[in-house]
Protein backbone atom coordinates (compact mmCIF):
# COMPACT_ATOMS: atom_id res chain seq x y z
CA UNK A 1 0.00 0.00 0.00
CA UNK A 2 1.26 3.38 -1.04
CA UNK A 3 2.45 5.44 2.00
CA UNK A 4 1.79 8.71 2.52
CA UNK A 5 5.29 10.68 2.69
CA UNK A 6 5.45 14.91 3.30
CA UNK A 7 8.19 16.67 2.66
CA UNK A 8 8.66 20.06 4.55
CA UNK A 9 10.89 22.87 3.33
CA UNK A 10 11.54 24.93 5.43
CA UNK A 11 14.67 27.36 4.11
CA UNK A 12 15.59 29.85 1.39
CA UNK A 13 16.53 28.02 -1.91
CA UNK A 14 19.86 28.39 -1.99
CA UNK A 15 23.04 29.28 0.96
CA UNK A 16 22.32 26.16 2.39
CA UNK A 17 21.99 22.43 0.29
CA UNK A 18 18.69 22.13 1.82
CA UNK A 19 15.88 22.59 -0.96
CA UNK A 20 17.92 21.51 -4.11
CA UNK A 21 18.42 18.34 -1.62
CA UNK A 22 15.11 17.99 -1.15
CA UNK A 23 13.73 18.76 -4.85
CA UNK A 24 16.42 15.78 -5.64
CA UNK A 25 14.75 13.46 -3.56
CA UNK A 26 11.15 14.51 -4.25
CA UNK A 27 12.01 13.65 -7.55
CA UNK A 28 13.67 10.27 -6.89
CA UNK A 29 11.18 9.25 -4.36
CA UNK A 30 8.02 10.16 -7.10
CA UNK A 31 9.33 6.92 -8.80
CA UNK A 32 8.61 4.72 -6.41
CA UNK A 33 4.48 5.53 -6.34
CA UNK A 34 3.60 6.82 -2.99
CA UNK A 35 1.17 9.33 -1.94
CA UNK A 36 3.56 12.27 -2.04
CA UNK A 37 2.95 16.04 -0.94
CA UNK A 38 5.24 18.97 0.08
CA UNK A 39 4.84 21.74 2.30
CA UNK A 40 6.22 25.10 2.15
CA UNK A 41 6.50 26.89 5.24
CA UNK A 42 9.12 29.80 7.22
CA UNK A 43 11.76 30.95 4.42
CA UNK A 44 10.71 27.40 2.61
CA UNK A 45 7.98 29.95 1.19
CA UNK A 46 10.81 31.63 -0.89
CA UNK A 47 11.76 28.56 -3.14
CA UNK A 48 8.63 28.89 -4.93
CA UNK A 49 9.14 32.35 -5.52
CA UNK A 50 8.85 33.80 -9.52
CA UNK A 51 11.74 35.64 -11.29
CA UNK A 52 14.48 33.89 -9.19
CA UNK A 53 18.16 35.05 -10.64
CA UNK A 54 21.18 33.39 -9.49
CA UNK A 55 23.95 34.32 -11.74
CA UNK A 56 25.74 36.75 -9.09
CA UNK A 57 25.94 33.84 -6.84
CA UNK A 58 27.67 31.81 -9.49
CA UNK A 59 24.64 28.95 -8.82
CA UNK A 60 22.32 26.94 -11.22
CA UNK A 61 19.29 28.63 -10.72
CA UNK A 62 17.05 25.29 -10.17
CA UNK A 63 13.64 27.08 -9.69
CA UNK A 64 11.56 26.21 -13.15
CA UNK A 65 12.16 22.39 -11.77
CA UNK A 66 9.09 22.87 -9.89
CA UNK A 67 6.76 22.95 -12.69
CA UNK A 68 8.10 19.70 -13.38
CA UNK A 69 6.89 18.21 -10.72
CA UNK A 70 3.17 17.73 -12.16
CA UNK A 71 4.73 15.52 -14.63
CA UNK A 72 5.85 13.22 -11.53
CA UNK A 73 2.56 13.53 -10.38
CA UNK A 74 3.37 14.94 -7.32
CA UNK A 75 -0.03 17.23 -7.18
CA UNK A 76 0.02 18.42 -3.89
CA UNK A 77 1.71 21.20 -2.63
CA UNK A 78 0.70 22.91 0.60
CA UNK A 79 1.80 26.51 1.27
CA UNK A 80 1.23 27.69 5.06
CA UNK A 81 -0.83 30.96 4.79
CA UNK A 82 1.33 32.79 7.79
CA UNK A 83 4.55 32.37 5.95
CA UNK A 84 3.68 33.97 3.08
CA UNK A 85 1.90 36.95 5.16
CA UNK A 86 4.78 37.14 7.55
CA UNK A 87 7.12 37.97 4.40
CA UNK A 88 5.20 40.56 2.61
CA UNK A 89 4.01 37.65 0.15
CA UNK A 90 0.83 36.57 -1.22
CA UNK A 91 0.10 33.55 -3.59
CA UNK A 92 1.15 36.15 -6.76
CA UNK A 93 4.75 36.08 -5.71
CA UNK A 94 5.54 32.78 -6.06
CA UNK A 95 5.41 30.31 -9.08
CA UNK A 96 2.12 29.11 -10.58
CA UNK A 97 2.12 25.00 -10.38
CA UNK A 98 -0.55 23.23 -11.92
CA UNK A 99 -0.21 19.51 -12.80
CA UNK A 100 -2.50 17.99 -16.18
CA UNK A 101 -4.96 15.39 -15.55
CA UNK A 102 -4.63 12.63 -18.06
CA UNK A 103 -8.26 11.47 -17.61
CA UNK A 104 -9.81 14.51 -18.50
CA UNK A 105 -8.18 15.38 -21.80
CA UNK A 106 -4.47 16.88 -20.00
CA UNK A 107 -6.53 19.48 -17.99
CA UNK A 108 -4.69 21.69 -16.10
CA UNK A 109 -5.41 21.50 -12.46
CA UNK A 110 -3.59 23.46 -9.48
CA UNK A 111 -1.00 21.71 -7.50
CA UNK A 112 -0.72 24.87 -4.50
CA UNK A 113 -2.61 24.60 -1.94
CA UNK A 114 -3.20 27.74 0.46
CA UNK A 115 -3.31 26.60 4.49
CA UNK A 116 -3.21 28.38 7.35
CA UNK A 117 -0.42 26.97 10.21
CA UNK A 118 -3.44 25.12 12.27
CA UNK A 119 -4.67 23.63 8.09
CA UNK A 120 -1.38 22.59 7.90
CA UNK A 121 -1.03 20.41 11.24
CA UNK A 122 -3.58 18.54 10.67
CA UNK A 123 -2.38 17.55 7.14
CA UNK A 124 0.97 16.65 8.59
CA UNK A 125 -0.93 14.41 11.06
CA UNK A 126 -2.45 12.24 8.60
CA UNK A 127 1.20 11.66 7.12
CA UNK A 128 2.80 8.20 7.38
CA UNK A 129 6.70 9.84 6.42
CA UNK A 130 7.35 13.43 7.49
CA UNK A 131 11.12 14.71 5.82
CA UNK A 132 11.89 17.87 6.64
CA UNK A 133 14.75 20.11 4.93
CA UNK B 1 36.87 9.66 -22.48
CA UNK B 2 36.43 13.06 -24.63
CA UNK B 3 34.45 11.98 -27.86
CA UNK B 4 35.30 13.71 -31.12
CA UNK B 5 32.89 14.99 -33.57
CA UNK B 6 32.68 17.16 -36.83
CA UNK B 7 36.27 17.77 -36.42
CA UNK B 8 36.43 19.04 -32.43
CA UNK B 9 36.83 17.30 -29.40
CA UNK B 10 34.40 17.32 -26.24
CA UNK B 11 34.74 16.79 -22.93
CA UNK B 12 32.38 14.05 -21.16
CA UNK B 13 32.36 12.68 -17.84
CA UNK B 14 33.56 8.84 -16.78
CA UNK B 15 29.93 7.44 -18.06
CA UNK B 16 30.19 9.58 -21.58
CA UNK B 17 28.00 12.18 -20.70
CA UNK B 18 29.14 15.66 -22.05
CA UNK B 19 30.86 18.02 -19.68
CA UNK B 20 29.14 21.28 -21.10
CA UNK B 21 25.52 20.81 -22.15
CA UNK B 22 25.91 24.13 -23.68
CA UNK B 23 28.61 22.53 -25.98
CA UNK B 24 26.32 19.94 -27.75
CA UNK B 25 25.31 19.96 -31.34
CA UNK B 26 23.59 17.07 -33.39
CA UNK B 27 27.20 15.74 -34.44
CA UNK B 28 27.96 14.62 -30.75
CA UNK B 29 24.53 12.92 -30.80
CA UNK B 30 25.62 11.43 -33.77
CA UNK B 31 29.12 10.57 -32.78
CA UNK B 32 28.21 9.18 -29.56
CA UNK B 33 25.29 6.72 -31.38
CA UNK B 34 28.27 5.77 -33.67
CA UNK B 35 30.33 4.74 -31.06
CA UNK B 36 27.51 2.74 -29.78
CA UNK B 37 26.59 0.95 -33.16
CA UNK B 38 23.23 2.82 -33.34
CA UNK B 39 22.51 4.70 -36.23
CA UNK B 40 20.15 8.25 -35.90
CA UNK B 41 16.86 7.72 -37.46
CA UNK B 42 14.26 10.29 -37.23
CA UNK B 43 12.59 8.87 -34.66
CA UNK B 44 15.50 9.09 -32.36
CA UNK B 45 15.99 12.87 -33.28
CA UNK B 46 12.06 13.25 -32.19
CA UNK B 47 13.00 12.06 -28.79
CA UNK B 48 16.33 13.77 -28.59
CA UNK B 49 15.06 16.98 -29.68
CA UNK B 50 12.16 16.48 -27.08
CA UNK B 51 14.42 15.82 -24.59
CA UNK B 52 16.33 18.93 -25.16
CA UNK B 53 13.21 21.39 -25.21
CA UNK B 54 12.22 19.68 -22.02
CA UNK B 55 15.65 20.61 -20.77
CA UNK B 56 15.45 23.87 -21.60
CA UNK B 57 12.07 24.14 -19.89
CA UNK B 58 12.34 22.38 -16.68
CA UNK B 59 16.15 22.30 -15.96
CA UNK B 60 16.33 18.59 -15.52
CA UNK B 61 16.03 15.30 -18.04
CA UNK B 62 13.08 13.65 -17.04
CA UNK B 63 12.84 10.17 -15.33
CA UNK B 64 12.31 7.84 -18.21
CA UNK B 65 8.33 7.11 -16.93
CA UNK B 66 8.04 10.95 -17.28
CA UNK B 67 9.64 11.23 -20.47
CA UNK B 68 6.76 8.67 -21.23
CA UNK B 69 3.81 10.38 -20.39
CA UNK B 70 5.36 13.59 -21.83
CA UNK B 71 6.33 12.05 -25.43
CA UNK B 72 2.84 10.04 -25.32
CA UNK B 73 1.50 13.79 -24.78
CA UNK B 74 3.58 15.32 -27.83
CA UNK B 75 4.17 12.64 -30.47
CA UNK B 76 1.07 10.47 -29.70
CA UNK B 77 0.02 7.33 -27.38
CA UNK B 78 1.65 5.38 -30.03
CA UNK B 79 5.02 6.34 -28.97
CA UNK B 80 4.43 6.98 -25.56
CA UNK B 81 4.99 3.94 -24.58
CA UNK B 82 8.10 2.24 -23.17
CA UNK B 83 8.37 -0.43 -25.68
CA UNK B 84 8.63 2.14 -28.50
CA UNK B 85 10.97 3.74 -26.89
CA UNK B 86 13.69 0.56 -25.39
CA UNK B 87 13.77 -0.52 -29.09
CA UNK B 88 15.03 3.02 -29.79
CA UNK B 89 17.53 3.41 -27.30
CA UNK B 90 18.06 -0.51 -26.03
CA UNK B 91 20.44 0.61 -23.40
CA UNK B 92 17.29 3.03 -21.47
CA UNK B 93 15.71 5.62 -23.41
CA UNK B 94 16.50 7.90 -19.96
CA UNK B 95 19.92 7.29 -20.13
CA UNK B 96 20.96 6.78 -23.59
CA UNK B 97 18.94 9.38 -24.83
CA UNK B 98 19.50 11.48 -22.79
CA UNK B 99 23.48 11.18 -23.12
CA UNK B 100 23.02 11.75 -27.09
CA UNK B 101 21.28 14.65 -26.29
CA UNK B 102 24.01 15.78 -24.19
CA UNK B 103 22.05 16.15 -20.98
CA UNK B 104 22.95 15.01 -17.29
CA UNK B 105 21.94 11.42 -16.37
CA UNK B 106 18.12 11.39 -15.49
CA UNK B 107 18.01 11.94 -11.40
CA UNK B 108 17.07 8.72 -9.97
CA UNK B 109 18.94 6.82 -12.54
CA UNK B 110 21.50 4.78 -11.19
Amino acid sequence: MAKKFMYINRKAPYGTIYALESLEVVLIGAAFDQDVSLAFIGDGVYQLTKGQDTKAIGQKNFSPVYSALGDYEVTKIYIEKESLEERGLTLDDLQHLVWEDEDEDYAEKDSIRLVSRAELADVLDEQDVLLSF
Amino acid sequence: MPIEANGKVFETDEEGYLSNLNEWEPAVATAMAEAEDCTLTDEHWDIINFLREYYEEYQIAPAVRVLTKAVGKKLGKDKGNSKYLYELFPYGPGKQACKYAGLPKPTGCV
